[in-house]
Order: C-alpha cells, then structure tokens, then sequence
C-alpha cells in the first residue's frame, strides 16, 4: 500500500500531469490539505446554470451531491473543439468538491480530445489511495466518465439518448 | 461509568436507558478542554475536519484508520493502541464522538470503540451539524497530540458484534433489524439512494428482517428522538417488543452502528448486535437465502 513509485503522467494533458505530480512529490500528510485547496478554489457555478438546475448532470458515483455540466462552444471542431466544465458541490462535501476542483484546474479549457483521452485510473494516480481511500476516490472516477460521455455527445461522437 | 467527567444532566437525556452515553452541545462547550475528556469528530467526508472543527477535537477516520487495510476488519488491538495513542487518547479517558449525518459515522466509531471496550465513549447529540446551526466556535488548528500509553486490549468480537454464520443459524429465532433505505429493502436497488453502488450480486433483505431505517432516529436537526418516540418506533413499530437479543445490519454496518447505538444505551436491550458483514456480505455469498419485496418474508426450512 506505499506510495513511493511516482505515477505516470506521460499520457496526461499538461495541466492534470502537473496536478498528478504536485500530490506525488507532496508529503503524504499534507496531502489533504492540498484537496482542501482545490476545495476551496472551486469556481462558483455561472448563474446561468444556478438558476437553471436541470442542466446539470448529477454524479450518484460521489457520496455528495455533486452536479456538472460540461460546455463546447464550437462543437463543429469535433476533437479540437475547446471544452468548459462547471461544477457544484455544498460546502460540507469538502472531498467531492475537491475531486472536482482537480478536474477542474486540470481541464478546464482543455481540447475535447484531450478530455476523451484522460485514462481511467487518473484517480487512483493521485496519490491519495491511502489518505482517502479508494472507495472515496470511486467518485472522482464517476465525474470523469460522465465528463466524457457529455462531451462525445457534443461533438457528435456519440448520440445523447 | 466510573470518570470524573460528569455527565449531562439534560432532562431530555434522562428519559433514556443509559442518558449517560449523551451529552449536548452545550455541555461540549462547558466542558470542552476539561483534563481527561477528549473530542473526536468523525466524518464521512475525510477533509470535513480540516475545514473547520470543534477547537481541540481530533479526527477519526473510519476508511483509513478504523479498518485494517489488508483484511476486511477493524484494526487489530495494536493498531487500535497505535491509533489512540497517536491521538493522544489514554484508556480512562472520556471520549465524546462527533460527527456529520446526525452522527451516522460518529456513532460507527463509537461502536468500534466499544468492541476494544472503551469504558467511556459518549455522542454530541446532533453532531456537527448542530454545533455548526448554533453559530458555535470552529477552529481549522489541528491540537498537538501527546502521546499515551494506551494498553494493547484484544478486540472482544463476542459481544456486540454479529457474523454471517451466527445470522444464519438464528434466522427466524432472533429479531433482526434492516436498517437501509425502503428500496433497499426490498431489493429494488442494492445501494443507498444517491450513493455509489458498492457491489451486491443480489437486492432484498435477509429472511424475516424487520425494516426499520435508520434515519428515522433522528430528527430534523441530527439529534436522537425522545425516548417516547423510539420506543414507539423500535419495540411497536419494528417489533422488537421485550426481546432481549436482536440484530441490525444494512450495506456495511455503519448505519446500522447508529441503530446499535439507539437499541442498545437509548433504549436498553440488553443483547444487540451489529452485522458489519451486512448487505455487501450477504448479498452475495454463495448459498445463503433472501427475501425481495417490502414483507419480512419467510424463513426458508433448514
């Protein structure tokens, strides 16, 4: 259950390689205060979206309610498309909110295709199987897929159902 | 319970069997920092305590320092003696547990608590929740544990704790209580509503369960109902009568810790068990009987 093999990050977009290499080099224990940090920084919702509820997909995957919704301005570029994510998450979901703050930083702004190429395990790449819990990190899996599944739609790759 | 730490005299508290095991959020504030008294928070959410807590409280975790990482279990007596040492925790010492969800994992700690026969393990009736609506004070300093030499005590499984084999021998002889969501028990879905399915082959309850969930203890603002109101629930409702043995169980056995916590010192049945294997065990072990639909339902001939 160590920690000390550095995770791979070749196959990442650059901001979430950082990310993954900032927790890694981070002494275990300060770890979470790190999350708290992404937390914290979440960006607010758009009022666009606060006051429009129903667009926002619900991830059952966290333990917290936790709602996204992924924007494609220009969905004709197909892979190149650039790609925006907002989230919303309460305040006593301080875990939750830091999944998606990582996500956040880390792909916000980001081209479809590197979204779609984010590998599976990025979670569990994080650094925080044993301060967290793997069980916990299930939740940040779910936001990615969803993130995903939303932006294949958007750019035609995939149709909505 | 033989501590120099007084317990809270709140007429509410005294209608219970064992009001002892409860203190306010009053009597937190009054006697917080008294010598020989420690807070713990105890929180779903890992980083919860980290964004503010009770000032001098410490954080346990049930994920990562409650459970042995290798085997399905609760640490062992070594660990625990690690575990409230590094907490800065002594064996004589009161402890009050508190927590998120009207103390669902606050109480699941206590619980594991008790199995190493913890003497003096209290709830802050409404956990955090309450302390937090009150307006009271919350700190993000994290206290400066001194070390202590917690003896090395066996964790006694015996007593307070049910397992498979025991549930299956005594379906349809021993109450037993589910304390999951309505859909859950009628294996409508295997997982809480809103919550990861944590995997379960099969949906349903245990042959003869009595549902009974286990939010239904609490009110409103996360503190327990009055005796009156549990009774109502627990020994009408849900049946359990005079019994003097009986069972909880849900997904993991943390839920039904908080039911654990109600039966056994609220309303003072003698003999209660928790099943942690619970649903996730259960739910899919080769050849053991269920019962899909909202009736308890029979119990199949052995």
């Amino acid at each position: 259950m160590t920690e000390t093999t550095t995770p791979k990050t070749d196959d990442l977009p650059e901001a979430l390689a950082e990310i993954v290499t900032d927790f890694a080099e981070t002494p275990s224990d300060d770890r979470l205060q790190v999350l708290l940090e992404f937390a914290t920084d979440l960006p607010d919702l758009p009022e666009k979206y606060t006051d429009h509820p129903e667009l926002l997909e619900p991830v059952p995957e966290c333990q917290s309610p936790i709602f996204l919704v992924t924007e494609v301005a220009d969905p004709e570029a197909g892979e190149r498309a650039e790609v925006r994510l907002h989230f919303s998450a309460p305040p006593e979901a301080p875990t939750t909110r830091g999944f998606a703050g990582i996500l956040h930083e880390g792909l916000d702004g980001a081209t479809a295709e590197a979204i779609l190429s984010v590998p599976a395990d990025l979670p569990l790449r994080l650094s925080m199987s044993e301060i967290v819990s793997p069980l916990r990190l299930r939740g940040m899996s779910g936001m990615l897929s969803r993130i995903q599944r939303q932006v294949s739609e958007r750019i035609g790759k995939i149709t909505a159902e | 319970m033989s501590t120099s730490i007084p317990a809270d005299p709140a007429e509410k508290f005294a209608e219970y069997a064992d009001g002892t095991r409860l203190v306010s959020t009053d009597w937190v504030a009054e006697h917080a920092g008294d010598p020989g008294l420690v807070i713990v928070e105890s929180d779903e959410d890992v980083l919860l305590y980290e964004t503010g807590h009770i000032p001098g409280a410490v954080k346990v975790d049930w994920h990562t320092e409650l459970n042995d990482p290798v085997t399905r279990d609760y640490v062992d007596g070594e660990g625990f003696a690690a575990l409230m040492s590094a907490k800065g925790i002594s064996r004589d010492d009161t402890i009050v547990v508190y927590g998120d969800k009207s103390n669902w994992w606050a109480a699941y700690a206590l619980w594991v608590f008790t199995l190493f026969g913890h003497e003096d393990v209290r709830l802050m009736d409404g956990g955090r929740a309450k302390w937090q609506a009150e307006g009271r004070e919350m700190t993000t300093d994290k206290p400066q544990s001194v070390p202590t030499e917690y003896p090395v005590v066996e964790r006694d499984d015996s007593v307070i704790r049910a397992f498979l084999p025991e549930v299956r021998d005594s379906l349809g002889d021993l109450p037993l209580i589910d304390v999951r969501s309505p859909e859950e028990y009628t294996g409508e879905r295997t997982h809480m509503p809103a919550y990861p399915e944590e995997g379960a082959l099969r949906g349903g309850h245990i042959p003869g369960a009595k549902s009974m969930p286990w939010g239904k203890a609490a009110n409103e603002d996360g503190t327990f109902k009055s005796a009156a109101e549990l009774k109502e629930l627990y020994t009408e409702q849900a049946g359990l009568g005079t019994s003097d043995e009986v069972i909880a169980y849900c997904r993991i056995g943390e839920r039904s810790s908080h039911t654990w916590f109600v039966l056994k010192h609220l309303l003072g049945y003698e003999n209660v068990r928790n099943y942690d294997g619970s649903w996730t065990e259960w739910g899919n072990v080769v050849g053991v009987p269920i019962v899909t639909g909202a009736e308890p339902g029979e119990v199949p001939g052995r």
